[in-house]
């Protein structure tokens, strides 16, 4: 008989927050930029340079804690986590183990057997290393220090987590609270989340859990998928096999779908953690908690029923326009310019999300403008052209970003609002379909479409459908 | 006039009264130089006289329109080699750092410059600070002025025997269990480390970060008040620089003890402690009895725990400040090496000299997986009972006296075959680091080979004024003495 | 000596901090070392029961900067010491990732 296997997975996700600062000098965080051009004396770890701890960091860290049900904890330090790499500037990280900000939270996703608790242990707040790039001309390596430094809040869940599924909802849900918060923009792909999977097996029923492997360079919410089902397959066939596994870190490769492990006997993993003594401890009082809560803005549940009440869109469009932070800042700007909330939700609905799946990008990529959606909406509305050349011109704001009002101009897309010519056109359509006009008169509904649709043809698409049905009726 | 045998405000006022230049003062330190340094080896590194000329003729601009016009101003002062000064080598005398040019400059240092202060050069100490006879540096060991077969002390011991030999007017050290005070009680100068911070740590080349201090050291008392003022200060990029309500420290000039209770701890004065360094000091005591002050035997509590918790807390620290020489970003790299963790081992084992090494290999066995509660969180819980010890102490007393060193100045090469035995001579000094406290060394004598003796006065937190005024009413007791070598060559 | 230093620990110790020792430094560091934990096995002397471990010395806290941006490109000053560079970048030997 088939044994059954269950499937234990943690998670630590590395976030990168969105302050203007590092977390320990006053270099830029801005993305880009020539290498070591956003460096100083701190973040390269130059003899005699010390840390200075940037306050919007602790209240991120703190709101983000708040917004994932932790408590906070009082009297938090850093710790120095001591390994030799050559991104780590100081060969020390500054960390924090024994004190992290945040402890004991959770989250809740949806599961196809309901709402199920995934518990966060900690979060704590660290700084992220340099960038290492490999040369093949010079066989070497190059550092670049621009992102040593940057402020990251690692969040380590307990083991609650059963299959890839489970772990992108939390993700997911992660992700959303997160940007909600504005404490970060959490793309997976640009590496402002980052996503370590801790998995083991165990018969089921088993007491204990089994050995757990660590894998990394998870860089899509498919690759989690991918690199999760390979390494549960990868370690049920060593237990069958009699072997065991081995606690180790392993690297996913997602172009060959398989993983590697990260052994290196030159590292100890033995990281002599000890309280930073260039650092002074972080007290946190009621009052400061209660500010952060102020500064907290309104989450997800809240925009969706705000939506339904306010908008009064139905709970479907309202679900899936939060879903994506950036989604729901497009539509609230879009209707606060032209005051359509259903128009809006529409184009978002359907268009918006059409071309997202067809151009397999993220919602978060989405990168027209409100006030060019806005535009099209009220040429719409204005009927200074139809839909289904709106729809094109969707298409160009989407990809583009153009100036609806322009481009209908240069293109000469208006529709065509001349009554007169368009009767006459229409009756050489009714000429010329005797039997569609039979077919009318005989009940069938359909026969009106395709007259309007052979005028539509018959001008190119540029006449106002409104106006072709009214006449057709008129003169049918 | 022998300007380099004047005190650095006594030089100033002279040079602030137009009785001297700039330039002149810089000069007799050049000429001492040249007639001493090979014989002491104070220095590292001497900045290339055409250029600090010119520095001092900017500053003799500056004081004679007045811009600049505080008790420094263009006076030479050398610094001890592990504070960073842009532009100018940088080496804490160690092969590791042998060609680093820093481009920023410490902050206790620029708030000299900003004083007026002329750089003369960067002073020998014990590699990275590890150290109490300078005998670690990688570029060889300083002499003692008083007995060139002598250390001078260590680690700042370049800079506490530029100031003894006259090679400089005053300069800067650094303390992390004794490493101002010991040196200057050896040299026969006066050495402050002030309460832990103080004083600016950005851009000192850190050691124990929990425990380092920069201090001034120089001739005399009123000297170090007024190099402290100079120096000291809230400073933002300095995590652990502190806030203080003042920092007139000058204002403790006064020769009055009267009802000031000062401690003197019978275990200070057990086995181990010199016969001679020991009545030099009793008298020093009876000095200022004389002069007023309430003097009480007591029990310190503690006194041997100091060092080993010492140990185990500035080598832990010290591992971890240390793992940044590595090659990669600046400093000594190896020339042949296969892959990185090759070149890291290459670099740092051909870089760094045996007693550092020495020092990283125990914090780093003692941060270590299974070791860390039983020595690093024990020593921690350590330093906490010895910062009682004196909390209570302090209840009774203004302030401790005691010897600085339990010896005066060992012969060289005589230190570091025992190491053990060489870091039981920081006994009296290493608790005040730990406990974060202020402590001044003067002189207090001499013993019958001539080498000086040293007086320590250890304040409670920021309590330095209480120590300056003992301090400063017990000198007016003596003369300043030099050493022969200096008399000697004096003109 | 109570603390016998074995060639495993001192080996062990020598991956963690990147030294490399000769066979005559690691019998003396074998020895330094035993000695030196001899010396700081005294520690055990104390009752420590109770005491909270003091890591910073004076009770100061939530000492912060401001998110304001206060550097500029500081590339050149920050690559200048470095042993090998290119491209403003530090060289290093190839790393396994």
């Amino acid at each position: 008989m088939a044994k059954q296997y269950e499937t234990v997975i943690g998670l630590e996700v590395h976030v990168e927050l969105a302050t203007k600062t590092k977390i320990f000098c006053g270099c830029t965080t801005e993305f880009g930029g020539a290498p070591n051009t956003h460096t100083c004396p701190v973040c390269t770890g130059m003899p005699g340079s010390l840390p200075v701890l940037n306050k919007q960091v602790v209240e991120y860290a703190m709101a983000v804690g708040l917004a994932t049900n932790c408590d906070i904890t009082r009297y938090s330090k850093f710790d120095r986590k001591n390994y030799f790499y050559p991104d780590n500037p100081q060969n020390y990280q500054i960390s924090q183990l024994y004190l992290p900000i945040c402890r004991n939270g959770f989250v809740e996703i949806e599961t196809g057997s309901g709402t199920k608790k995934i518990r966060i242990h900690e979060i704590h707040m660290e700084e992220d290393a340099g960038k290492l790039i490999h040369d093949e001309w010079d066989d070497c390596s190059l550092v670049d220090y621009n992102r040593s430094g940057v402020p990251l809040i690692e969040i380590v869940s307990e083991p609650d987590m059963k299959n890839g599924d489970e772990v992108i909802a939390y993700l997911e849900k992660l992700r959303l609270i997160i940007q909600y918060l504005g404490a970060s923009d959490c793309k997976l792909n640009e590496g402002s989340m980052r996503a370590d999977v801790n998995l083991s097996v165990n018969e089921a029923g088993a007491r204990e859990f089994g050995i757990r492997t660590e894998m990394k360079n998870l860089n899509s919410f498919k690759a989690i998928a991918r690199a999760i089902e390979n390494e549960r397959e990868r370690q049920i066939e060593l237990i069958e096999d009699g072997k065991s596994v081995t606690q180790e870190t392993r690297r996913w490769d997602d172009n060959k779908e398989y993983s590697y492990a990260m052994r290196s006997k030159e590292d100890a993993q033995d990281y002599r953690y000890f309280p930073e003594p260039d650092l002074v401890p972080i007290s946190i009082s009621d009052e400061w908690i209660e500010s952060v809560k102020a500064t907290i803005p309104e989450l997800r549940d809240e925009k969706r029923a705000r939506y339904r009440n306010e908008y009064k869109i139905p709970e479907y469009d309202a679900d899936i326009i939060t879903s994506s932070k950036h989604l729901a800042d497009i539509f609230e700007k879009t209707v606060a310019i032209c005051k359509k909330p259903k128009e809006v939700s529409n184009w978002i609905m359907v268009e918006t999300m059409r071309l997202i799946k067809e151009k397999e990008i993220e919602a978060d990529d989405v990168s027209y403008s409100p006030k060019n959606l806005a535009k099209l909406i009220l040429l719409i509305d204005n009927n200074v052209i139809n839909r289904t050349v709106g729809k094109e011109v969707f298409e160009k704001i989407f990809e583009e970003n153009i100036d609806p009002d322009v481009y209908v101009k240069e293109k000469g897309l208006a529709m065509d609002n001349d009554e007169d010519g368009l009767k006459e056109l229409i009756n050489k359509v009714i000429n010329e379909n005797p039997q569609s006009i039979a077919d009318y008169h005989a009940g069938k509904e359909k026969a009106l479409g395709f007259l309007v649709g052979q005028t539509m043809k018959a001008t190119q698409g540029k006449a106002n459908p409104g106006m072709i049905n009214k006449i057709l009726k008129d003169l049918i | 006039m022998d300007l380099m045998s004047l005190t650095a405000v006594e030089l100033g006022k002279k040079i602030r009264n137009k009785e001297v230049t700039v330039v002149e003062a810089v000069n007799a330190a050049f000429n001492q130089i040249e007639k001493v340094e090979d014989n002491i080896n104070s220095y590292v590194n001497v900045i290339d006289k055409e250029v600090v000329l010119k520095k001092a003729e900017t500053i003799q601009k500056r004081i004679d329109n007045g811009t600049l016009a505080g008790p420094l101003a263009g006076v030479p002062v050398a610094i001890k080699d592990n504070m960073c000064t842009e532009g100018t080598l940088t080496t804490c005398s160690s092969k590791i750092l042998n060609n680093f040019i820093p481009t920023y400059t410490a902050t206790a240092v620029k708030n000299l410059e900003e004083a007026g202060a002329v750089i003369i050069g960067k002073t020998n100490m014990d590699e990275f600070a590890m150290g109490s006879t300078t005998e670690t540096s990688a570029f060889g060991e300083t002499k003692n002025p008083w007995n060139v077969e002598h250390v001078p002390g260590g680690s700042s011991g370049g800079s506490c025997t530029a100031v003894s030999a006259e090679e400089c007017s005053y300069a800067l050290g650094s303390d992390t269990g004794g490493s101002i005070r010991q040196p200057s009680s050896f040299c026969g100068v006066t050495g402050i480390k002030p309460t832990y911070g103080t004083v600016s740590r950005y851009g000192l080349v850190a050691y124990g970060s929990s425990l380092d201090q920069i201090g001034p050291i120089a001739k005399d008392v009123t000297d170090c008040a007024v190099i402290l003022e100079a120096i000291a200060g809230y400073d933002e990029k300095d995590s652990t620089s502190i806030k203080r309500e003042n920092y007139d420290f000058t204002s403790a000039l006064t020769e009055d003890v009267k009802g000031l209770k000062i401690g003197i701890p019978k275990d200070y004065f057990g086995e181990g402690l010199n016969k001679e360094v020991k009545e030099r000091v009793l008298e020093a005591a009876k000095v200022l009895e004389d002069k007023g002050a309430v003097v009480e035997e007591f029990d310190l509590g503690l006194v041997e725990y100091a060092i080993p918790a010492y140990y185990v807390i500035a080598s832990a620290e010290a591992s971890s400040n240390l793992e940044r020489f590595d090659g990669v970003k600046f400093g000594y790299r190896t020339k042949d090496y296969e892959g990185l963790h090759n070149m890291y081992k290459k670099s740092r084992s051909e870089g760094f000299g045996s007693e550092v090494k020495r020092r990283i290999m125990l914090g780093s066995f003692v941060l270590s997986s299974g070791y860390y509660d039983a020595y690093y969180l024990r020593a921690l819980k350590t330093k906490a009972l010895i910062k009682k010890t004196f909390e209570k102490a302090f209840e009774r007393f203004d302030m401790i006296l005691g010897p600085t060193a339990p010896t005066t100045a060992p012969k060289i090469g005589h230190s570091l075959t025992d190491p053990i035995k060489m870091y039981l001579g920081d006994i009296y000094t290493i608790s005040v680091n730990l406990a974060g406290l202020p402590a001044i060394s003067i002189p207090c004598g001499v013993d019958s080979k001539g080498l000086p003796i040293g007086l320590q006065l250890i304040g409670d937190c920021f309590k330095e004024k209480n120590i300056i005024r003992a301090a400063y009413t017990y000198e007016q007791t003596r003369e300043y003495r030099r050493p022969e070598l200096v008399k000697k060559g004096a003109k | 000596m109570a603390n016998i230093i074995t060639d495993e620990t001192i080996d062990y110790v020598g991956i963690l901090a990147k030294l490399e020792l000769s066979n005559k430094e690691k019998e003396q560091a074998k020895k330094d070392m035993g000695s030196m934990l001899d010396y700081i096995d005294k520690l055990n002397e104390l009752d420590v029961t109770g005491v909270e471990p003091m890591s910073h010395i004076f009770p100061i806290d939530n000492v912060f900067r401001e998110d304001i941006v206060a550097n500029g490109n500081n590339r050149d000053k920050i690559i200048s010491n470095a042993p090998e560079s290119k491209d403003g970048q530090f060289k290093v030997p190839k790393t396994v990732d």
